[in-house]
């Protein structure tokens, strides 16, 4: 100590506490500046773009055009964002296997790895939905009977008072949501698929989506209970009149058919 | 002495009770006339019962949910164990239609129980009176209790409706916004009389209550008036039965009512009661806590009414949304064209009893129930009747039919259209000619005998199949039937050389006359002079 206060007064002490300083400052700042990470991400980034544009250009640049402008076979991916990529992809929905009124759901041949890689490259053509987190769509603590009636209010139009789907025009149709996941229901309406008007944040807040989340979980998922037994579909009259008809009339003309036949003849042996 | 001991020796008890019930009720002599009333067994003259066992059902059901519901359209919150609900504005009837379900003890068993019998109940009679319809069973004297059966079909068709609507959910919202729209369509009083039905602007606040007394009192009252009138008919007149040996048009051949037909009757109606208790207690019948309570700003799609009015909801459905404005004033023919058609074809088939009678001229007593065949010319009728019914209900359902079978909503709208004319047409030739067909079936059954399925090597070689011949029974059941002659118009000159005067209606009537018997619209049935030549041993036939 007493050795550093007697040199105090060297004439190269200012050079070396500057010196001290710049290599403490740069230091701290190599370590702890965001820019290091930022431009580590932007490597992965890129390299997921580049990934899902050999991915693109295989499965549906024939229809959506090389650079994803769109030919006229399928519309423009710019601005379209990652959630659309996420939802057409993963229901197996595109690549579409036939032109035609609509494209079904159908089994899913990419992995979520190329999934978010294809969706990174479409993302990077525009802004647009990005795909949500799971604290976004998760229906867990959300109001169901407040989803019952804004889904009643907002989706029961087309896909049925409990999502088991209907007709639209000229073959196109509102699917069943039966089994369908909270991140692709929470896609969906953020995104608008196909013949679907999108509901996007500002006119359909992000609880509100929950909410209509957990309403679709608790009357079509894999824990609705239905109290008054077989559900028939849940399709309303048109197959309570068939069932009634076929089962109901018809098991009570099976029984007049069997009381008929057995009458107070004399048996014949 | 003896006499005291005589009158002291009591009559054992039954016998005491039931002679203190004749004194006043009479009942020796009631039961002397009817106990051997006579009933003929066939399965087909069950239908009637099942619907007299349904209807009877929802009755019984019908009151037990009378106790816990309230036909209020009052607004509450739903505090009930359904959590999807939970906190939900509802009116009261909703509100008390979801306690039946999940709180009362049985309500929902009891909730499905009338509900399925209700369906079950519109689909029986409409299945009965296509039994009566296609073994002429409506000729004279039957006319009118055929009127009967029609108007419980066609006040049961409502009641159900109105049953239908009451417990306010969103589903049942929708069938009453539509039915409202149907009366907006009619010129001039539209507007006056939804206003007058719902007490003011739809939906207001008064509508389930004011349907509730034409559900529970109003139609069931005057159902069971027409039910009683209806089975009191069937008593005076007896029953049909149908061809066969020692079957005449004068008597008719069965099971006495006591003790046989009694215990059958009786056991039947327990075997609806279990049929019926069993679809609901497997099946869910109208689900208003997936439903969702009724608002007027609020709609699904699948919005369909039960089976019953999906003919009028197929005739909305397809109908073009054609209108016209004249000063001022809109028709709305997209919906007042429907609204005529539905009472329409329904009366197509109410009066269609007396149209025949007119036609064939034929005024006389029918007791013998008519195999469908031999009337060909009626059974083709009915037949294109059902086809334009059933198209209907295809239009009714156009939105499922799309989805469940991949089709477009559009094609199948077209198809309905067209085939509403188009397929009663083609049913109606298609009939004719199968009914003829087995005409000839059953003349050259009876002429050749029935196929043996033994063929059989003559010495030089040819084969041949060896027909049995029928017996009595059979040859009487397959040539009993009567066979009119067509009508012809007198001839166009009298005696004295004046041209007669003939009307165009009776010159349509001869014309439809031959329709229905003329050459070529029956098969002469096989005579017994054509019989015993062929059965004189022609040898190989």
């Amino acid at each position: 100590m007493k050795k550093l206060s007697a040199r105090r007064r060297h004439p190269l002490a200012a050079v070396v506490v500057l010196l001290f300083a710049l290599a403490a400052t740069g230091g701290l700042y190599a370590a702890f500046a965001p820019a290091g990470t930022a431009k580590a991400d932007e490597t992965a980034q890129s390299l997921a773009i580049e990934e899902g544009k050999k991915l693109y250009s295989v499965g549906c640049a024939s229809c959506h055009g090389t650079g994803g402008q769109g030919t006229s076979d399928g519309p423009s991916l710019v601005g379209v964002g990652s959630a659309a990529v996420d939802f057409q992809v993963a229901t197996g929905r595109m690549p579409a296997q036939q032109p035609g009124a609509q494209v079904p759901k159908k089994p899913n041949i990419y992995s979520q790895a190329q999934i978010d890689q294809l969706a990174a490259y479409v993302a990077s053509l525009g802004a647009g939905p990005i795909t949500p987190t799971e604290s976004q769509y998760d229906p867990a603590g959300a109001d169901i009977a407040r989803g019952g009636e804004l889904f009643r209010s907002n989706c029961a139009q087309c896909h049925n008072f409990t999502g088991e789907g209907g007709a639209l025009s000229n073959g196109k149709y509102a699917p069943s949501l039966e089994g369908v996941s909270p991140k692709h229901l929470y896609e969906a309406m953020q995104t608008g698929p196909q013949n679907m008007p999108s509901f996007p944040d500002t006119t359909m807040p992000e609880q509100e989506k929950r909410d209509i989340i957990a309403y679709v979980q608790a009357v079509n998922g894999e824990k609705a209970d239905n109290p008054g037994g077989l559900s028939l579909g849940g399709l309303g009259p048109v197959s309570e009149g068939l069932f009634a008809w076929v089962f109901g009339l018809g098991a009570l003309i099976a029984v007049a058919v069997w009381v008929a036949a057995h009458t107070a003849k004399a048996k014949k042996s | 002495m003896s006499t005291v001991t005589d009158t002291t020796k009591k009559a054992p008890a039954g016998e005491r009770v039931a002679d203190w019930a004749d004194g006043r009720l009479g009942i020796y002599t009631l039961a002397k006339a009817n106990m051997r009333k006579i009933f003929p067994d066939h399965w087909s003259f069950m239908l009637g019962e099942i619907c007299l066992y349904s209807f009877l059902i929802i009755i019984l059901t019908g009151v037990y949910l009378t106790m816990f519901f309230h036909p209020s359209m009052n607004e509450v919150e739903y505090v009930g164990p359904y959590v999807p609900l939970q906190g939900q504005l509802m009116s009261e009837a909703f509100n008390s239609t979801m306690h039946i379900s999940f709180e009362v003890r049985g309500g929902l068993l009891i909730r499905q129980i009338h509900h399925w019998a209700a369906l079950i109940f519109l689909a029986g009679m409409f299945v009965h009176m296509m039994r009566v319809f296609f073994t002429g069973a409506f000729r004279k004297p039957r006319e009118i209790n055929w009127l009967f059966g029609f108007l419980l079909f066609f006040l049961g068709m409502f009641t159900g409706f109105t049953g239908y609507s009451l417990p306010d959910d969103l589903l049942s919202g929708t069938g009453v916004r539509f039915m409202q729209g149907a009366i907006l369509s009619v010129p001039i009083v539209g507007t006056y009389l939804s206003m007058f039905l719902f007490g003011g602007e739809f939906p207001g606040g008064d509508f389930v209550a004011r349907f509730y007394s034409a559900h529970v009192l109003l139609l069931p009252g005057i159902m069971l008036g027409l039910v009683v009138a209806h089975l009191i008919l069937v008593f005076v007149h007896k029953h049909t039965h149908f061809e066969g040996p020692g079957r005449t048009n004068k008597n008719v051949v069965g099971m006495p009512l006591l003790p046989v037909y009694m215990a059958k009757a009786g056991g039947f109606f327990f075997l609806v009661f279990g049929v019926i208790a069993v679809i609901s207690a497997v099946a869910s019948i109208n689900p208003i806590w997936a439903l969702g309570p009724y608002r007027p700003d609020q709609v699904s799609t699948g919005a369909q009414p039960d089976w019953y009015m999906g003919f009028a909801e197929g005739l909305i459905r397809v109908m073009p949304g054609w209108e016209i404005n004249l000063w001022g004033h809109t028709l709305v023919l997209g919906v007042m064209i429907p609204l005529a058609i539905f009472p329409a074809v329904l009366a197509a088939i109410a009066v269609y009893p007396f149209i025949e009678s007119w036609i064939t001229g034929d005024k006389r007593e029918h007791h013998i129930a008519q195999r469908p065949r031999n009337a060909p010319t009626r059974t083709a009728f009915g037949v294109a009747w059902i086809t334009a019914y059933m198209v209907m209900l295809v239009g009714g359902g156009n939105d499922l039919w799309a989805t469940h079978f991949h089709l477009s909503i559009n094609s199948i709208t077209w198809f309905v259209r067209i085939f509403f004319f188009l397929g009663p047409v083609i049913a109606f030739i298609v009939t004719k000619r199968i009914c003829l067909g087995l005409q000839r079936r059953d003349k050259d059954k009876v002429l050749h005998g029935r196929e043996s399925g033994i063929i059989k090597r003559l010495p030089h070689g040819e084969f041949v199949e060896v027909h049995e011949p029928l017996s009595q029974g059979q040859l009487h059941r397959l040539t009993a039937h009567e066979q009119y002659e067509p009508a012809e118009l007198p001839p166009a000159v009298d005696e004295n050389g004046v041209e007669r005067k003939i009307g165009a209606m009776e010159k349509l009537r001869v014309k439809l006359n031959k329709g229905y018997y003329g050459a070529d619209n029956q098969v002469a049935k096989p005579t017994s002079e054509e019989y015993k030549e062929i059965q004189s041993g022609h040898g190989h036939h």
